[in-house]
């Protein structure tokens, strides 16, 4: 994959969100969750529903704003100035956010401006961007009329089209076929090659397969934190993900 | 990116098949107007042209013509604000808005005047037909213009109070009802107030187009037509600041 390469900053710190609170009315959603990433670094951020993932990430991506706490993004502060920090991010909600009447290279070129991105450079990333995430096929036809595996990898285009540093992906694979997960697991990983990517996820096997590390959630606090390996074999044994989480998840209150 | 959000409204409104049934329509409706208002004029000429101050053509159709259609357009402009920002709620597409890098008022104001040049669109047609009248008689310019910078300044005021009210649900039907009981409800108080001085009438934005009507640039109702969407473009601004903070 020919992509500009980045000059060495595998240990720069693109996202760090320190005590980030939030309350909706009296109940209090996330409390307390602190994150750091590195660039080239994938984080998988594991929860049952309900468990703050989702509010998280909004407040990462400045679509919250958190009661307390403070998130900087390749060191802008999200809080003060939101608008050069939220041009390095990228961000798929839970449902992905489609313009349905518009065709899929034109809301594609929308998203790239949204960004930022100069208009001579737009184009260029309009054809990279839909050949990775195999939108060639469908890239004349309107979004509307498309299959909910095709959105889904439309909402994914949107959020990488401007190369953003900070890539936030909520449950990415949800209503994809099991050949399309496998390739959007591949685009993952190589996404984390150059960008830090945030996504949150129920397949125990995803996590596995793309993160480098696993935050796990649960009643809006972090109560694991580290490397996928380290989960793996979190009791002793190896390869015993799925138990581990949920031994994880039961032995919290 | 005022622009870029502008021209992606547009876009959207001209890729729905009924957007153009709906400017087929309204040319429709408005011609009618045109053409009723043409006939009566001729049916009266004779009379008119014994007086000795008689109103010209101008004041005679077009000056009627564009008070009827300041009046449809309050009815009309909620159906097209109620969709601004309550839909892109329902669709679940404002996060993609609120996670770039824009500010509150950049999206407020790309979708102002992103309407508001599908309106003056939806509008360039009234000028244009009376325009046809210039082919047998000379007309008033000054009367035109005037008329023509009254109703884009009215049209400003409808589309900012319309998307504040689709700026507070994600309903787009209880946005169109909201923007349409308002506006309806402040002309029907400005026309049922009888006394002189009532606040009523210095409320209601048909009632400061009235000067335009008649050919008078007053600064007064410029003001007040700036001042009134100013107003409401400011309370969306906020109201999508407070959907980062309530979520």
């Amino acid at each position: 994959m020919a992509l500009p390469t980045l000059s060495d900053t595998s240990t720069e710190t693109t996202l760090s969100a320190r005590s980030l609170v939030r309350s909706f009315g009296s109940r209090r959603i996330v409390q307390d969750v602190s994150l750091q990433l590195k660039r080239g670094e994938v984080l998988g951020l594991l929860g049952h529903n309900g468990a703050g993932k989702s509010t998280t990430m909004q407040m990462l991506t400045g679509c919250l704003l958190p009661d307390s706490g403070s998130i900087e993004i390749c060191g802008i502060d999200l809080l003060r100035r939101p608008l050069p920090a939220k041009s390095h991010i990228g961000y798929l909600p839970e449902t992905p956010p489609l313009y349905r009447e518009l065709g899929v290279n034109d809301f594609l070129a929308f998203a790239a401006r949204l960004r930022g991105m100069k208009s001579s450079a737009v184009a260029e990333a309009v054809s990279e961007t839909t050949r990775r995430c195999g939108l060639e096929s469908v890239s004349k036809k309107i979004i509307g009329t498309l299959s909910k595996g095709y959105q889904q990898r439309v909402g994914i285009a949107q959020a990488i089209i401007h190369k953003p540093d900070v890539i936030v992906l909520d449950e990415p694979t949800v209503g994809l076929d099991p050949s399309q997960i496998r390739d959007i697991r591949n685009l993952i990983r190589e996404l984390g090659d150059h960008s830090s990517v945030i996504l949150s996820t129920h397949l125990l096997a995803e996590v596995e397969s793309v993160c480098d590390r696993v935050q796990i959630m649960q009643h809006g606090k972090l109560i694991y934190d580290g490397t996928t390996a380290a989960l793996a074999s979190y009791g002793g044994e190896p390869n015993q993900i799925e138990a581990n989480f949920i031994r994880i998840t039961e032995e919290q209150p | 990116m005022i622009k870029l959000l502008a021209l992606r409204e547009l876009r959207s409104l001209f890729t729905t098949p009924s957007t153009w049934f709906i400017l087929a329509a309204l040319q429709f409706v408005f011609a009618w107007f045109f053409l009723a208002r043409l006939e009566a004029f001729l049916q009266i000429q004779p009379q008119l042209a014994q007086l000795a101050n008689a109103p010209g053509v101008t004041a005679a159709i077009a000056a009627p013509v564009f008070n009827t259609i300041a009046l449809l357009l309050m009815m009309l402009v909620p159906m097209f604000t109620m969709r601004l920002i309550a839909e892109e709620r329902r669709n679940q597409t404002l996060p993609l808005l609120l996670s770039a890098p824009l500010s509150s008022a950049h999206i407020v104001l790309g979708k102002f005047f992103g309407l508001l040049a599908f309106l003056a669109i939806l509008t360039c047609g009234i000028p244009l037909m009376l325009y046809t009248l210039a082919l047998g008689t000379a007309l008033d310019h000054g009367l035109m213009l005037s008329n023509l910078l009254g109703l884009l300044l009215l049209t400003a005021c409808y589309v900012a109070l319309g998307l504040y009210i689709s700026a507070l649900t994600s309903q787009p039907v209880i946005a169109a009802i909201g923007a349409l009981a308002l506006l309806v409800g402040l002309w029907l108080a400005d026309i049922s107030a009888t006394a002189e001085d009532s606040p009523w009438h210095a409320l209601s934005p048909l009632n400061h187009f009235a000067s335009f009507n008649t050919g008078l640039l007053d600064s007064g109702d410029i003001a007040f037509f700036v001042l009134f969407s100013t107003a409401f473009l400011l309370l969306a601004m906020r109201r999508i600041h407070n959907n980062r903070i309530y979520g």
